[in-house]
């Protein structure tokens, strides 16, 4: 019997590994032949453990699952509480677009020729029979933008480490995902690896470079078992090494894990920490693109940028610019989180608005209590109320209302939320992470935190202080850290003042 | 794991060697150490930089940069909590309280009996099954306070 069960740290943390046990055990116990696949996540969080044998229509799912659901499989798995219908079939899968995420949750991550059967390696394989150049004119229309959070042009950042002249050149993966309520770039890495390595491979034949980090943080033991595992193999089958694939250049990856610190997600304190500098941030420019890891020409880009690259060399940039709304082209990966009846990932184009997201994909709270606030684009987003819950997700839609994408996760409180406890706690996570180099963000902080506080004291007064300090923060600070902690703040006040006039009439 | 008080400085050096052909070794290098001895021996610093012709300032300035890297040895296990955002939308806040109240310990401490240290992590990527913790490197899902006790149970 063929059964597929999850191995992603949120299917672990929620006790796949029991299962998996139980699973061996009983098949022991029947005598009957197991082979246990152990895959990525579809991302259905909510269902994990999630299992699936194969059935008449694809593989069914079954979920959450128990040890002591495990004995019942092996009787009438269509009659099993747990069953849940064919796997594709589901709401949730069905609904999706999955094209970064198209392998995830299927595969034994670290089978090769399963990924190519999937459709692996045709997206690096068409790349290398096209000159660079028109690689990245594919990239650069396909619309596609950093899906870190900046959501600067990829196709740009490309062309310009393309143009710079140098004898090395590096492709640097951020896979430092340290914003709270996303975990698309963990989930990718955990559920399929290579997709990864390929996306950098097309980017070092796009640019010329012969050398790829991929910086990870500590905080993902998982991804960074797997992903160490990818590369050995990716390099023992000639997808990394001197010859990429046998025909191009040479490009290699070297993993580098993190050591907590939220900052080495900004690129340039990023880069400061491959070096062995201290990671504080440099000052741009010069770009990285021109001056970046060692001085030399690099092109930093997220996990989820890079590994929607091959399917962008695959299916063509057309096919991937004809989904989304504006100027955000192609599919997001939306991580709902927090307080959430159904949280996970679900890749779709962009233009969901967020009461689509909230109220119906992710299904309320699961304390079951009204939505009070959702924090779109991590700790340093800005918190929505549900009056802005008409917003379409895109990069200038949540501009406009003062807001941000960020990496897209989408973080759910219930009406039982302090706001101003959440802004406060904004500014001190930007007081604890703050690399010091400049004082907007580094004196900033702590000052916010202090003014906050007077707030709470039912300090009036302080109030404008907070507002002018946001505005100092905001556009004197050397990178987003200090500059993008007004908005979770600001947004905090703004929406939700009756939270910060509570204590001012318990001081009354 | 070798004796904590006692340096062993061919060992580093050795360690120093598996990393040197590296481009930018300092951080893999402490990382390197620190996996061996459970924290960085203030000691190792000078060996460190020396062989990297650094200042030992530049050493210092990395190593006390970086939230993992420890300047003590921890306990037996190391008990991990999130204390980001979309756990604290599941209540991370009251778990952290009921941890530190059980374990009689602050943020960045140590049992007196040497079983846990309990440290905040701003972020698992687990956050659509918070509240989370990582139990010695083990990822645990909706933590609750029955859950928590279950856990110490399991390490002391």
């Amino acid at each position: 019997m063929r059964v597929w069960l999850s191995q992603d740290a949120a299917a672990r943390a929620l006790g796949a590994d029991a299962v998996a046990a139980a699973l061996r055990r009983e098949a022991a116990a029947r005598g009957v032949a197991l082979d246990l696949v152990r895959t990525g996540s579809h991302g259905m969080v909510w269902l994990e453990p999630l299992l699936e044998i194969a059935g008449p229509h694809g593989r069914m799912a079954f979920g959450p699952m128990t040890p002591a659901d495990v004995p019942a499989l092996f009787e009438r798995p269509a009659a099993h509480p747990r069953a849940l219908g064919p796997t594709q079939s589901l709401d949730w899968m069905a609904r999706q677009t999955r094209l970064t995420f198209a392998r995830c949750g299927i595969n034994d991550p670290l089978d090769l020729s399963a990924y190519e059967a999937a459709g692996g390696l045709a997206g690096l394989r068409k790349a290398l029979a096209m000159p660079p150049a028109e690689v990245v004119r594919a990239v650069t229309e396909s619309g596609l933008r950093g899906r870190g959070g900046a959501g600067f042009p990829a196709g740009i950042k490309w062309k310009t480490a393309a143009g710079a002249a140098a004898a090395q050149k590096y492709v640097v993966c951020n896979a430092d995902e340290g914003d709270s309520g996303t975990f698309a770039d963990r989930m990718l890495i955990e559920g399929d690896p290579f997709c990864l390595i390929e996306g950098m491979a097309i980017a070092g034949h796009a640019i010329g470079a012969t050398r790829g980090y991929v910086y990870l943080r500590s905080e993902y033991p998982d991804a960074i078992g797997i992903l160490t595992r990818a590369l050995a193999v990716a390099r023992s089958e000639g997808v990394l090494g001197p010859q990429v694939l046998g025909r191009g250049a040479a490009f290699d990856i070297e993993l580098r894990i993190g050591a907590g610190a939220y900052v080495c997600g900004e690129e340039t304190s990023l880069l400061n920490s491959i070096e062995g500098l201290r990671p504080v941030v440099r000052a741009k420019p010069p770009l990285p693109a021109i001056e970046g890891l060692f001085g030399r020409p690099t092109v930093v880009n997220n996990v989820i940028t890079l590994a929607s690259v091959p399917v962008i060399l695959d299916r063509g940039a057309d096919f991937y610019r004809d989904f989304g709304i504006g100027r955000s082209r192609g599919t997001i990966p939306l991580q709902l989180a927090g307080n959430v009846r159904r949280g996970g990932l679900f890749e779709a184009a962009f233009g969901l608005t967020l009461a689509e997201i909230v109220d119906d994909l992710a299904g309320g709270t699961a304390s079951g209590r009204p939505v009070k606030a959702v924090q779109v684009g991590g700790p340093l987003g800005a918190y929505f109320p549900r009056a802005l819950f008409d917003t379409p997700f895109g990069y200038e839609e949540y501009a406009g209302r003062d807001g941000l994408i960020g990496h897209a996760g989408i973080v759910v409180f219930d009406d039982s939320v302090d706001m101003l406890a959440q802004a406060r706690f904004a500014m001190e996570f930007c007081a604890i992470e703050s690399c010091g180099k400049c004082t907007p963000c580094r004196v900033g902080a702590v000052r916010g935190v202090e003014t906050i506080d007077r707030i709470a004291r039912g300090d009036a007064a302080a109030r404008s202080l907070l507002a002018e300090l946001c505005d100092t923060m905001k556009y004197g600070s050397l990178c987003a850290l200090g500059g993008f902690t007004p908005y979770p703040v600001m947004s905090a006040l703004a929406h939700f003042p009756q939270d910060f006039d509570r204590a001012r009439e318990a001081a009354e | 794991m070798p004796s904590t008080s006692v340096v062993n400085g061919a060992r580093i050096r050795a360690i120093i060697a598996e990393h040197a052909g590296r481009e930018g070794p300092l951080l893999p290098i402490l990382l390197a150490i620190q996996e061996e001895w459970g924290h960085l021996p203030r000691e190792a610093l000078p060996v460190v930089a020396e062989a990297l012709n650094l200042t030992r300032a530049e050493v210092f300035g990395v190593a006390s940069f970086y939230h993992d890297l420890r300047e003590a040895p921890p306990g037996r296990h190391v008990l991990r909590l999130c204390r980001a955002e979309a756990c604290q939308a599941v209540g991370a806040a009251a778990l952290a309280e009921a941890a530190q109240a059980r374990l009689g310990i602050g943020w960045g401490e140590t049992t007196a009996d040497g079983a846990v240290t309990l440290e905040p992590v701003f972020c698992l990527g687990l956050c659509a099954c918070g509240p989370a913790a990582l139990v010695d490197g083990r990822p645990v899902g909706r933590l609750d306070a029955l859950g928590l006790d279950a856990l110490l149970a399991e390490v002391r």
